[in-house]
C-alpha cells in the first residue's frame, strides 16, 4: 500500500529534461537585502537574470526591507528583532527566498533564533522560515543542481570568500566550482582567500583605519594574483574591496557571483 | 575623541617593523597549528574540539562541585587550597607566607593568571625579589612591559631586540644570535633557581579527581621553579578545574596543537602536593591559590558562561586579523586578542574600555580555531549590547542609539524606507562631476567621512532596484 506522504512545497515541479533539479517549486522570492536594493542594484538585476534563465519564476515581495543585521551586529537586539519580525512576515508565504549575500543569509537562518531564543512563537516561525531561505550560490548548486549557467565572460579573476559565506554557511567550493563552469574565465586563488576583508559593517566606521588597513591586506593578496576581476557573494565586501582598489588607483574591478554568471 | 585604545590602535598600524613582525609571527604560528590538525594528521579534531566543549560545559556548570573535589584531594595530599576573591588576596598570602618564612627571592613560570593581578609589581613593591623565568617573560621583565601575547609573550620582539635589552639591562655582550642570548638569561636564570625561597607557577588544568596541577611548558623552567624552592605556590583561576585525569587526553591534544602547533609541548608535570617520605624533589609546602577575581560574575549568562571554557591556547590570537593588526598592547588588559576581547569587559566591567566589544569586523576566524568552541562574536554582541545599556544610564551616545530607532522605523516602513533612500541618492548625485571622494557636504560627516578616509564609496544608482523591478 502506498503511503500518502504530507504535502510540503504547494507547486511541486520537476523539470523532466535535466535532472539536477531538486523536486521543488519554480516559483522564488528574492530577497536583494537593502544594501543590494540602494546601492547595487545590478546585482539584483543580474540574479534575475541567472535565475530567469534557469528556468525559475520570480517574486519580489515590495515590503521587504532588510534583515535587520545591522542593529544587531552593532548590539541593538531589540530594534534587529523588530526588523526580523518584519522580514518574517513578508516572506511567510514565500517557498524558496534566495539571498545574493552570505551574510545576511548567514543572519536569517543563524542570528534569528538567537534573537528570538525567549520567544518560542516567533522561534517556531524562525526555524520555519530559514529552511527555505537561500544564499544564492549555494541555491544554484543544492537546490538547481547548477554548474554550467552558460555564462561566458574572458577574463582573470580570483575569489574572495565572504567571512559568513564561509565560516557560517560553510561555503567554500560550491562558487569555485560556478565560476569554474564560466567559458572563458581563468580563476586564480588568491592566498589567502578566507582573511576578513575588515568591512564588518559599524566597524568600517568605527574603526575606519583599523578596517581600512585590514582591507589593504587583502588587496595585496588580490593583486599578487595578477587577477583583473574579484569575486564576492557578499555585496558589502565588495564595497569595501572596490572602494580600496579605487582609493589606490587600481583597475581592479569588484564583481559579485551573480554578475558573472550573467554574463554572456 | 580618540581614547588611549584607538590612539595605540593607531601608532601600531603606522609602526611598519612591528606590522611586518606581528603579521610574521602569527602567521607562522597560525600554519604550524594547520599542519597539525590536517585531517590526516589528526582525523577526530572536529571530535575532539566538541568533547572538550561538552566537558567544559559539564565542568562550568558544575563548578562548584569540582572545586571542592579538587581541594579535598589536594588536602589528603598534604597541599593547602586557598580561595582568593581578588588580586589583593593573592598578594596579601603570598606577603605573609614569605614574612612567616623570612623569604625574600622568588621565580616565577609564565602565567596569565599572576600577570592578571599584577603580582610581580605588588611583590616587588613589598621589597621582594620575583623573577620571572620563561624566556620571553624575563625579556619582558628587563624591558618593563606586560605580555604581548598570552602564549607567546615577546612575539613582538625581533632578536636585535633581545641583544639591545640583555645589553641595557644586564650589561651582557651585544649578542644577536639566539641560543647565545638564551645562554645569557639561562646563566642569570639558573643562580636564581637555586637560591629562590618561593616558586610561584600558574595552572594550565586542576584535575579535580586527584588534586592534581597539570603544567605545560617548553623550556624546563617551570618544572625547575616549581620543584627546586621550598615552597610552591600555584596562582589558578577556578575555570581551570577538569573533571579527571583522563581528560587530559583530550585537552593536552588540542592545546599544543591549537597552541604553537606542537603534537604536546615539551614538558608536561603533574604536581600534587608536597614531597613526601622517600621522594626525591618537590617543595616542603605545596598552596593553591584560586582566583575569582570577577570570574563567578560570568556564571548566571548561559551564552557568556562559555568565555570560562578557555584554555588560552593562543589560537583566537593568531587568527584574528585584527589582533594581526593592533597587536598585544593596544589592548586595555593583560589578555589581548579576541579573547581578551571578551574577557576584559566581563572581568573588569564594559566601561573599563567601552569600545573594545566594537572593535571586531566579527568575521568567525576564532570561533573557528578555538579549541573548546567558544562562540566568541556572539559574546561579542552581546557585550556591545551590555555597553549600550550602560551609556543609556549615563545618557551617553545618544546620537547612534537615535539612528537605530530610526532604522528600525524605517525598516517596518517600505514607504518611507524607499522615499528615504532616493532622498539620499539625489543628495549624493547632486554633487556636480565625479561622486568619488567629492560628496556634499551635507553628506560628509560622521560615518560617510570616516569611510571616505580610507576608502571610496560607490556613486549611487539612479534607481533602486525596486524601481527597476517595476519597470520590467
Ligand atoms: S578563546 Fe579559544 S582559541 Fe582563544 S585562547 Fe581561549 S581556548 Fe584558545
Amino acid at each position: 500500500m502506498r503511503r500518502a506522504f504530507p504535502r510540503i512545497w504547494p507547486n511541486v515541479w520537476v523539470r523532466d529534461d535535466e535532472g539536477g533539479r531538486l523536486d521543488m517549486s519554480q516559483r522564488v522570492a528574492l530577497f536583494v537585502t537593502c544594501m543590494v536594493d540602494q546601492l547595487f542594484p545590478k546585482i539584483g538585476l543580474a540574479m534575475v537574470e541567472v535565475l530567469e534563465r534557469l528556468g525559475f519564476r520570480i517574486d519580489f515581495p515590495e515590503a521587504q526591507t532588510c534583515c535587520g543585521q545591522p542593529a544587531f551586529n552593532s548590539g541593538y537586539p531589540e530594534e534587529a528583532r523588530a526588523v526580523a519580525r518584519h522580514f518574517l512576515d513578508v516572506f511567510e508565504a514565500s517557498e524558496a527566498i534566495v539571498v545574493p549575500s552570505g551574510s545576511c543569509t548567514a543572519m536569517i537562518i543563524h542570528h534569528f533564533a538567537e534573537l528570538f531564543e525567549k520567544d518560542p512563537t516567533a522561534l517556531a516561525r524562525v526555524k520555519q522560515l530559514s529552511e527555505r531561505v537561500w544564499e544564492f550560490s549555494q541555491f544554484l548548486t543544492v537546490v538547481a543542481g547548477a554548474g554550467d549557467v552558460g555564462a561566458h565572460l574572458e577574463d582573470v579573476a580570483t575569489f574572495h570568500d565572504g567571512c559568513h559565506a564561509l565560516r557560517e554557511l560553510g561555503i567554500q567550493s560550491a562558487a569555485r566550482r560556478l565560476l569554474r563552469h564560466v567559458r572563458g574565465l581563468e580563476l586564480r586563488e588568491m592566498e589567502p582567500a578566507g582573511e576578513c576583508c575588515g568591512f564588518g559593517g559599524t566597524f568600517s566606521v568605527k574603526f575606519a583605519e583599523l578596517s581600512g588597513a585590514m582591507a589593504r591586506t587583502k588587496i595585496e593578496a588580490i593583486v599578487r594574483t595578477g587577477a583583473n576581476i574579484v569575486v564576492s557573494l557578499d555585496p558589502s565586501c565588495l564595497m569595501q574591496i572596490q572602494g580600496v582598489l579605487s582609493r589606490a588607483g587600481l583597475k581592479i574591478r569588484g564583481l559579485h557571483l551573480a554578475e558573472v554568471l550573467a554574463s554572456r | 575623541m580618540a581614547g588611549a585604545f584607538e590612539r595605540k590602535i593607531h601608532e601600531t598600524l603606522a609602526d611598519t617593523r612591528l606590522q611586518q613582525a606581528v603579521y610574521t609571527a602569527t602567521g607562522r604560528l597560525k600554519d604550524s597549528r594547520l599542519a597539525v590538525i590536517a585531517p590526516h594528521v589528526l582525523p577526530d579534531y572536529q571530535e575532539l574540539r566538541a568533547h572538550a566543549h561538552l566537558l567544559k560545559r559539564h565542568t562550568v556548570d558544575h563548578l562548584d562541585h569540582y572545586l571542592e573535589k579538587f581541594q579535598r584531594n589536594v588536602e589528603s595530599r598534604g597541599g593547602q587550597v586557598v580561595f582568593c576573591n581578588d588580586g589583593a588576596e593573592v598578594t596579601d598570602f603570598v606577603l605573609a607566607l614569605a614574612k612567616k618564612r623570612g623569604a625574600r627571592l622568588i621565580v616565577k613560570s609564565k602565567s596569565m593568571t599572576t600577570e592578571e593581578v599584577d603580582l610581580n609589581e605588588h611583590l616587588e613593591h613589598h621589597g621582594l625579589e620575583s623573577v620571572e623565568t620563561d624566556l620571553g617573560e624575563y625579556i619582558l621583565q628587563l624591558a618593563h612591559e606586560r605580555p604581548y601575547h598570552i602564549v607567546a609573550p615577546a612575539l613582538h620582539k625581533t632578536r636585535y631586540d633581545v641583544a639591545e635589552i640583555l645589553t641595557r639591562r644586564l650589561n651582557a655582550p651585544h649578542e644577536t644570535k639566539i641560543e647565545k642570548q638564551t645562554a645569557i638569561a639561562r646563566a642569570v636564570l639558573r643562580q636564581k633557581f637555586l637560591a629562590a625561597d618561593i616558586g610561584i607557577s600558574g595552572a594550565n588544568f586542576l584535575v579535580a579527581d586527584s588534586g592534581a596541577v597539570v603544567l605545560v611548558e617548553n623550556e624546563g623552567n617551570a618544572r625547575l621553579a616549581t620543584t627546586l624552592p621550598k615552597i610552591h605556590i600555584v596562582v589558578a583561576g577556578i575555570e581551570k578545574v577538569i573533571p579527571r585525569a583522563q581528560d587530559l587526553a583530550v585537552f593536552l591534544k588540542l592545546l599544543a596543537r591549537s597552541a604553537t602547533g606542537q603534537l604536546l609541548s615539551v614538558y608536561t608535570s603533574f604536581l600534587s602536593g608536597p614531597r613526601r617520605a622517600g621522594e626525591i624533589d618537590g617543595p616542603d609546602e605545596f598552596y593553591v591559590l584560586l582566583l575569582d577575581n570577577g570570574r563567578t560574575k560570568l556564571l548566571p549568562d548561559s551564552a557568556k558562561r562559555q568565555s570560562l571554557y578557555c584554555i588560552r591556547c593562543g589560537a583566537c590570537l593568531n587568527a584574528c586579523p585584527v589582533y594581526r593588526k593592533i597587536g598585544g598592547h593596544s589592548f586595555p588588559w593583560v589578555y589581548s586578542g579576541p579573547i581578551g576581547a571578551i574577557l576584559t569587559p566581563q572581568f573588569m566591567g564594559v566601561s573599563r574600555e567601552p569600545s573594545l566589544p566594537f572593535a571586531s569586523s566579527l568575521c568567525g576566524a576564532c570561533a573557528e580555531v578555538c579549541p573548546v568552541k567558544i562562540d566568541i562574536p556572539r559574546v561579542l554582541v552581546e557585550l556591545r549590547a551590555d555597553v549600550h545599556q550602560s551609556e543609556a544610564r549615563q545618557k551617553r551616545n545618544r546620537l547612534e542609539k537615535l539612528a537605530f530607532r530610526l532604522f528600525r522605523w524605517l525598516m517596518q516602513h517600505p514607504r518611507a524606507y524607499e522615499w528615504a533612500g532616493r532622498l539620499a541618492a539625489s543628495l549624493a548625485n547632486s554633487a556636480d562631476g565625479g561622486w568619488m571622494r567629492r560628496v556634499p557636504v551635507l553628506l560628509n560627516v560622521g560615518p560617510v567621512r570616516a569611510w571616505l578616509s580610507q576608502r571610496d564609496l560607490p556613486p549611487p544608482p539612479s534607481r533602486s532596484f525596486r524601481q527597476l523591478w517595476r519597470q520590467r
